[in-house]
């Protein structure tokens, strides 16, 4: 009886302990993104004027019943324009993070833990990608392949392999010399299994941390390249693009360029303030164990 | 000992490192029967765990091994990869000293057994789940199926360390090679652990041996005590005989050195003076010699081999013994 209370004890206290105090500006950020994924998703059936409709006669409209958020300088709908860059801004800010945390997480992985030639030959490469200007490679790839929402989530996607290749290595690197490596080794594991069921589940909390922080930089970059054109072709919008677009009649209606600036700022603020709380819970928890 | 499950002959591990070739281990001899227990004692950085990641053959990439290691009829040092693994967990196990580090944190206790049995033998999901329930329960641990859901830090470090037992023990080895098993725990764990590995051992007639820094944990229970130093085994002999007559100086040492609770309080502990000497510097003569109470001009400058004393399966490696200069 009494080596049943004990479990039972252990087994109440357990989740008592993993809560903790995480304050309301991380759910202010948890919901600001759920809107705004929300209203990215439901788009098409939200009942919204096209983004892409001119109107010449109400161009630079203000706030109005039928224009919420009022019309830019070609007379299309603020609000709407708005919500379908949301779209591009997530879409390529959530795909190209994945393809540089699948890429360069597995590259991570394998180098930091076989070590050796295949080590330096993964890191060197990534140095060279490192080294070479972002901007210059986006513009030689769109010039040869053209615009599109595609290749510029490969272009930024790439871009992002070697951060997440270095945080894989590190955090492979210091547990590939834990004794349960080593344990998991005398018990006979595989390589595979090694680095799929022991490794893997121990470099997944800091990918994902730093994942959600590559969100927000890449929903910047693209951002940045819309304003410069490189982005995604018009008449499509993103936030970006709509900054762009805005900048030329900034002295008559500032909005223009300050309403999506304001979208991508509290997203981007969102992005980073769920990935630094996610990092600041597993952090500690990883240096007790 | 043509008949010892494993046999390490002639055992020796380069180290290369910055300031030169670290010899760990040192031409080491060893033998262990089926069914038998055997000690390895020393102080720490005297090569112990080296020789057992040796015998395994997980030593750090880097290192060198030379000499041979026999098990079941097959070199070890040889064996392909491949079936080198499947040995390893199916016939040869290990336990090791921090239960802290040598579980995976994340991963809860269930899919580590259940994942290291179907990694050996064949069985379903569900009678790998029999099975780790029925080896948590020989362990001693309490409400076992409801530990399978249970995260190690969820667990006590004795109850951790018996998790770790059962791991090792979950494909039924022939050879259990226990890492300072009781180091990190408390004294009161210590007995327990080890009364669990002994019982564990006689109902599955396997191999042991036990590396450890403690000659108290050896005496009762193993069949043989190899005592090392430097890398070299400098004494090698039954257990009881070892304590009856100890011939080493080290050996001596080393058990004045434990504390004891029939000194009166404050007495300090007869501790051995100096280092162990610099592993990557060997020494020319006997590598105990600077520490030594006995040392005399000839241990400075010649290397003592293992001898036999009056029995044969007394080994020493000294010029002066302890019972031969009590006797001159």
């Amino acid at each position: 009886m009494a080596t049943l209370e004990l479990s039972l004890d252990e087994s109440s206290a357990a989740p008592a302990r993993r809560k903790r105090r995480i304050g309301t500006l991380f759910w202010l950020a948890v919901g600001w993104t759920v809107v705004v994924f929300a209203v990215a998703i439901l788009a098409d059936l939200l009942p919204l004027p096209s983004p892409t409709d001119m109107d010449m006669l109400e161009r630079r409209g203000t706030f109005s019943a039928e224009h919420w958020l009022g019309t830019d300088g070609l007379g299309r709908d603020e609000l709407s324009r708005l919500i379908y860059g949301a779209r591009i801004s997530l879409i390529v800010g959530l795909c190209a993070p994945m393809i540089g945390v699948t890429i360069g997480g597995a590259l991570g992985m394998l180098a930091g833990y076989f070590r050796g030639r295949f080590e330096s030959i993964v890191v060197g490469s990534m140095d060279v990608l490192l080294a070479f200007p972002p901007l210059i490679l986006a513009l030689a790839v769109t010039a040869y392949l053209g615009q599109s929402i595609f290749n510029l989530t490969c272009i930024l996607g790439v871009l992002g392999i070697p951060a997440f290749m270095r945080v894989a290595r590190a955090a492979t690197l210091t547990l590939a010399r834990r004794e349960f490596v080593i344990a998991a080794q005398a018990l006979g594991a595989t390589h595979t299994r090694i680095l799929l069921r022991e490794l893997l589940p121990n470099v997944l909390l800091p990918l994902l941390a730093f994942f959600l922080l590559g969100v927000a930089v890449t929903i910047v970059v693209e951002g940045s390249l819309s304003f410069l054109g490189l982005g995604v072709p018009p008449p499509i919008s993103s936030w970006g693009s709509m900054i762009g677009e805005g900048r030329e009649s900034l002295d008559v209606a500032p909005r223009l360029a300050f309403i999506p600036a304001a979208a991508m700022f509290l997203t981007v603020l969102a992005f980073n303030l769920i990935g630094d709380t996610m990092r600041a819970l597993t952090d500690p928890r990883q240096g007790a164990l | 000992m043509s008949s010892a499950l494993l046999s390490v002959e002639n055992a020796v591990v380069d180290l290369p490192t910055p300031r030169g070739n670290l010899r760990a281990v040192d031409h080491v001899d060893l033998a262990v029967g089926a069914g038998r227990t055997l000690g390895i004692v020393g102080e720490s950085g005297c090569g112990k765990t080296m020789l057992s990641r040796a015998i395994l053959q997980l030593l750090p990439k880097k290192a060198k091994l030379s000499g041979r290691v026999m098990f079941d009829g097959q070199d070890l040092t040889r064996l392909p990869a491949e079936k080198l693994r499947k040995l390893r967990g199916r016939s040869l196990a290990v336990v090791f000293q921090d239960p802290m580090t040598s579980l995976n944190p994340v991963l809860t206790i269930g899919t580590q057994l259940i994942e290291t049995i179907q990694e050996h033998l064949e069985l379903d999901l569900a009678q790998a789940r029999q099975r780790s329930i029925e080896l948590l329960a020989a362990v001693g641990i309490p409400a076992p199926e409801q530990r399978l859901a249970q995260y190690p830090h969820q667990l006590s470090g004795g109850m951790r360390q018996r998790v770790a037992i059962a791991v090792a023990l979950s494909c039924e080895p022939q050879l259990l090679i226990a890492d300072e098993p009781t180091t990190a725990l408390d004294v009161t764990i210590q007995a327990q652990i080890l009364d669990l590995l002994a019982r564990e051992q006689q109902r599955r007639h396997m191999a042991m041996i036990i590396i450890t820094h403690d000659l108290g944990v050896v005496a009762g229970r193993t069949d043989e005590v190899a005592v090392m130093y430097a890398g070299r085994v400098v004494e090698r002999a039954p257990t009881p005989a070892l304590f009856k007559q100890m011939r080493m100086p080290y050996t001596e040492a080393l058990l004045a050195a434990l504390p004891k609770l029939d000194v009166a309080p404050h007495t300090p502990l007869p501790a051995i003076s100096g280092r162990p000497p610099d592993p990557t510097r060997p020494l020319k003569g006997c590598s105990f010699s600077p520490r030594c109470r006995y040392s005399a001009e000839r241990c400075g400058t010649e290397k003592p081999q293992l001898s036999t004393a009056e029995t044969p399966e007394h080994l020493y490696a000294c010029f002066h013994p302890i019972a031969a200069r009590v006797g001159a």
